[in-house]
């Protein structure tokens, strides 16, 4: 019901944290509930919101949660600043305010029928989740599905548990990658770059949803290249400074492109001439 | 492992596709099949590098000690290679290795490689090439970690 919907799209509705799980010393996920469910429309995988800290401030945070399950808005946060920093000690019951959906999501319709490669590194595997949760809820609509994974650490790895089923799964290839670790670790040590090379994938019908730091990023999309996959294929969420999130005030600004309202999922055919470029 | 088996090994690698007949010879004289099982080093720092790691199954790590503990950097898996300390002198080790898991290998006798470089300049120039290809990629990967892109 689009009337309960506040009336301008600058103000935000209030939610309330119903869960919170630790994910890593500075990385927490929230579920979040509306005052009332029409207030929420659920979204689509890649999409994220604004998240309002009463007093503090708003950023973007994108939805790591499962699209299908509308009820439950789930969120997953660092602790890198004076916003985030309130945002993650939020307990359960504590209200703040959420604007949003937001953004073009990853294309994952236009990807029936090819395989699909997820490239995550970091917390970039935040906003990838929706986009796995919902192409194994279609899998018979998809070719080979891969997620390569970079972290800087074992202990840096986001959603492990998740990782860890994923990975047996008989139809999900998943391999994860640290740039270094200790004597434990058993699996590959390097940049997520190396998995791409490696990874048994048909370049000429795949699509490739690439998410994590932009140099990652862009190694990662030179890499997919170098396989054969067409830039017009290969999907990149990026990140920018995010205040409107609906193309208005201009800080996200990429060339002609707004992050917010024409990304933040862009395909590198459009983001190349830009991409790399100091002071963009 | 007969010498038939060691050079279909090797015409096989991923490494010397495209080799020519001579030289897989040439390389297979040198060659012998190795299994290491987990968490063997197969060298430590500082050691004498003598032969090169023609990786077949399993991983190997490579480790440097930080702090007295070791932290492994990078990791190479079936279709890559091992080693390039052979190739430069004082031919020694910059660093350890361990097989992160049971790992089958062939070993090339470094001393033997390099007489027969010596000896053969086109021989020499194919694994130049083969060798600098994989130092440029691995640089780019090694800037990447250095870069710690995951950070904060």
């Amino acid at each position: 019901m689009a009337s309960e919907r506040p009336a301008h799209p600058l103000l935000p509705f209030v939610v309330r944290v119903r869960r919170r799980r630790r994910e890593m010393p500075d990385i927490v996920s929230l579920e979040l509930e509306p005052a009332r469910p029409s207030l929420w429309p659920g979204f689509a995988p890649g999409q994220f919101t604004m998240l309002y800290a009463p007093g503090v401030g708003e950023i973007p945070v994108s939805i790591s949660g499962d699209p299908a399950d509308a009820g439950r808005i789930v969120q997953t946060i660092r602790d890198v600043g004076a916003v985030s920093r309130v945002l993650a000690a939020l307990q359960p019951g504590d209200p703040l305010g959420l604007r949003g959906p937001y953004g073009q999501p990853w294309p994952v319709d236009d990807a029936r029928g090819q395989d699909v490669v997820l490239i995550a590194g970091g917390l970039g595997l935040a906003p990838l989740r929706p986009a796995i949760l919902h192409l194994l809820r279609a899998r018979a609509a998809y070719g080979r599905l891969l997620l390569l994974y970079g972290a800087r650490s074992p202990a840096d790895i986001l959603f492990r548990k998740q990782l860890e089923r994923w990975r047996g799964r008989f139809d999900m290839y998943v391999d994860v990658t640290v740039d270094h670790a200790g004597t434990g670790w058993r699996g590959p040590v390097g940049t997520v770059t190396k998995l791409i090379e490696q990874a048994n994938f048909a370049a000429d019908v795949s699509h490739a949803f690439v998410c994590g730091p932009e140099i990652m990023m862009r190694y990662s999309a030179r890499a997919l290249q170098d396989r054969g996959v067409d830039p017009a294929r290969i999907y990149l969420s990026m990140e920018r400074n995010m205040q409107c999130a609906i193309g208005q005030c201009g800080h996200c600004q990429l060339g002609p492109e707004f992050i917010c309202k024409d990304g933040p999922v862009l395909s590198l055919a459009r983001l190349r001439p830009r991409l790399g470029r100091r002071e963009l | 492992m007969s010498t038939e088996s060691l050079r279909h090994i090797l015409a096989q690698h991923p490494y010397f596709e495209g080799l020519d007949d001579a030289h897989l010879d040439l390389l297979t004289g040198c060659a012998k099949n190795l299994r290491f099982e987990q968490d063997v080093y197969l060298f430590h720092e500082g050691e004498e590098a003598n032969d090169f790691y023609l990786v077949r199954h399993g991983s190997i790590g490579i480790e440097v000690d930080v702090r007295q503990q070791p932290l492994t950097v990078n990791s190479v898996g079936p279709g890559e290679v091992l080693g390039w300390s052979w190739l430069v002198p004082p031919h020694r080790w910059g660093f350890h290795a361990r097989a992160l898991e049971l790992t089958r290998a062939l070993a090339l006798d470094g001393a033997c490689l390099r007489r027969k470089c010596e000896a053969d300049t086109d021989f020499a120039s194919e694994l130049l090439k083969r060798f600098a290809h994989d130092i440029e990629k691995r640089l780019y990967r090694a800037w990447l970690q250095i870069a710690d892109v995951y950070g904060k």
